[in-house]
């Protein structure tokens, strides 16, 4: 953006920057058309001001953390525990890693945590999360392949509240959202977890892949539909693509977004950073 | 989608009554929709630009039929387009050598284990004997995951859990699949970014140094814009020889398709469809284009 005015050469460039983010149609221009509109009504803007206005407003578009802000790795007050946090998302986008490294600062804080092995279906899946837990030093509770997902969740759950653990998080197996009966299946973990635990799960991760396009819309839609999605975590984002359709998703479902991978370690994992990400969509 | 499209660009062409033929002028509204639907389908912005500026080339001067819409006219152009784009033909994998050397590579999560198993699978139907060779040593379980694969598949896989080497394990699986008299060694690997430089030679010290006659790059149909960097990079470093397309099992338009091919100009040979160790088929590209317009 290297004019004095706002013209269409800028706003096209714009329109760039935003669409090879990810950002998607309907988004862009939705962002376009407002910034016409605030350089309508003042004419001399100049491209300083347009980058702030532009980060404003794309910025405004992603949604607050509707309980409290949390700035650190923290389980919200006043909650009674086991605080339960079932991950959900399509295949291989990076659930059981970022229950690896989230299980790791959540320790480091001081939290007693616990993982629930519910993906029972993929190839050695049980292995993975299992070898997650050796790392981080995180007890799995685990019924080995092919066995109830729900029966392990439930499991989890009932292990957590009896031993005084602070956290439980359930890993889910990857499916594709457009597939009805393993949706169901998730509905179904859901349910048997509220049987033990009334108010759980306290939170509903949706994991995106970063490099994923516009099907991510569809993915928060269906899984919304599926289980309520309460928060979301961006993956892969240590690479070139911009996960910029997050911004569109978390306008549209107002579900913030409350973590970023950016490798395949455990330190790999950050709080989201609203401006911070922001940014990164302008950074050459 | 198809509706969508077509009637959009009716709407598009409403002003065109008494005009004869496309022109420069009633087509350029219709050429903006038909680049937001490209977009919408994830194919990259620029490759979008292309398209399209090459879909008008085509369309000016013909002449607006009766029987049809101006519109739907022009979603033919544009499938057709898109369809000789991706390539015409179906090509095979070559398998050359003793034992032939499948290469996978690709990003993390992409599918590429689980091609792994499929195509050995497929080969295995074919007659042929064939080892798969486990060059993960990062991921947790990987081996673990190819080993359960294999079995499924009735497929013996090479593995050296204490090893770090990838590309001494995969000359040791070669060194063994020649050994029992394998026909097809098939090498999985790590999945890496293309920005990470030591990632990314390592892949290319293993392609070095096995000689496969075969490099597939693997990618996840649900890509966005950013699969034209990635499959560049992976190319510009081996070179691969075809693509393989996977989780088609779900409702992505699969827009990555069309702009791999535009910029790397390498065959898709397989699509992958699911879970399961059957869900894998070769490439169908007017599928694909009728896919990426929704019809
Ligand atoms: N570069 C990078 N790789 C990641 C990140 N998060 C996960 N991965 C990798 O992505 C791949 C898939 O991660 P998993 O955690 O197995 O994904 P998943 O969603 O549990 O996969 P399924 O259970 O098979 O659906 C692995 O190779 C991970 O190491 C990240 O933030 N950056
Ligand atoms: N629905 C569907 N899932 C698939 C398909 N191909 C692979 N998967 C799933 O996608 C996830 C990742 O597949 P993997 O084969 O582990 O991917 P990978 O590229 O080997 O992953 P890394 O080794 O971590 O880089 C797993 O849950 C697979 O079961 C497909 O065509 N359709
Ligand atoms: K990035
Ligand atoms: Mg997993
Ligand atoms: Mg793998």
């Amino acid at each position: 953006v290297g004019k004095s005015t706002v013209d269409d050469d800028v706003l096209d460039e714009l329109e760039e920057i935003l669409i090879t983010s990810d950002v998607g149609v309907d988004t862009t221009l939705k962002v376009i058309r407002r910034i016409e509109e605030r350089v309508a009504r003042d004419k001399y803007m100049g491209t300083d001001e347009l980058d702030v206005i532009l980060r404003e407003e794309v910025a405004g578009l992603l949604a607050e953390n509707q309980t409290e802000q949390l700035s650190d790795f923290e389980i919200p007050g006043g909650v009674k525990k086991p605080y339960v946090i079932l991950v959900v998302g399509v295949n291989g986008v990076g659930k059981t890693t970022t229950i690896g490294k989230l299980s790791a600062q959540f320790k480091n804080k001081g939290y007693k945590v616990l993982l629930g092995a519910a993906d029972t279906f993929r190839a050695a899946a049980v292995d993975q999360i299992k070898l997650w837990g050796e790392r981080t030093g995180v007890p799995v509770v685990a019924h080995g392949m092919n066995t109830d997902p729900s029966a392990v969740a439930f499991d989890a759950a009932k292990k957590a509240a009896e031993e005084g653990y602070d956290i439980v998080m359930i890993d889910t197996a990857g499916r594709l959202h457009n597939k009805v009966n393993l949706m169901n299946e998730l509905t179904k973990i859901k349910r048997v977890i509220q049987k033990f635990i009334p108010e759980a799960p306290h939170d509903v991760m949706l994991v995106l892949d970063g490099s994923t396009g516009q099907n991510a819309v569809m993915q928060a839609r269906e899984f919304t539909k599926a289980t309520q999605v309460s928060s979301l975590a961006i993956t892969k984002l240590d690479g070139t693509a911009k996960g910029g359709v997050v911004i569109g998703i978390s306008d549209e479902f107002k579900i913030p977004v409350r973590y970023i991978g950016v490798g395949e370690q455990i330190e790999d994992l950050q709080i989201f950073n609203k401006d911070e990400f922001v940014d990164s969509l302008f950074k050459k | 989608m198809f509706d969508n499209l077509s009637t959009k660009l009716d709407k598009a062409f409403k002003n065109l009554k008494g005009q004869g033929s496309i022109t420069e002028i009633n087509v350029a509204t219709t050429v903006k929709e038909i680049r937001r639907a490209l977009i919408d389908a994830d194919v990259n912005f620029k490759v979008a630009k292309e398209v399209t500026d090459e879909i008008k080339n085509k369309s000016l001067g013909q002449d607006i039929l009766i029987s049809v819409s101006p519109g739907q006219m022009l979603v033919k152009i544009t499938q057709d387009e898109l369809t000789s784009l991706m390539g015409g033909t179906q090509e095979n994998i070559v398998l050359e050598g003793n034992p032939a050397v499948i290469l996978i590579a690709g990003l993390q999560g992409s599918g590429k284990t689980t091609f792994t198993g499929k195509l050995a699978s497929r080969l295995k139907k074919e007659g042929k004997s064939v080892m798969l060779a486990a060059c993960d040593i990062y991921r947790p379980a990987a081996i673990d995951q190819l080993k359960v694969l294999g079995e499924q598949v009735g497929v013996e896989v090479y593995a050296e859990p204490e090893n770090k080497n990838a590309v001494e394990i995969a000359q040791k699986a070669i060194a063994e699949a020649k050994a029992q008299n394998k026909k097809v060694v098939i090498v999985d690997t790590a999945g890496r970014l293309a920005v990470d430089e030591q990632m990314m030679n390592e892949i290319a010290a293993v392609k070095d140094a096995i000689q496969p006659s075969e490099t597939l790059f693997v990618v996840d149909s649900m890509t966005g814009q950013d699969a034209v960097n990635t499959a560049k990079t992976f190319n510009d470093r081996l070179d691969f020889d075809g693509v393989v397309l996977t989780k088609l099992d779900g409702d992505t338009r699969g827009g990555a398709a069309i702009s791999i091919r535009k910029v790397v100009e390498k065959p898709i040979k397989f699509i992958s469809y699911g879970e399961k160790m059957d869900a894998l088929d070769v490439f169908y590209p007017e599928r694909m284009a009728q896919r990426v317009l929704g019809m």
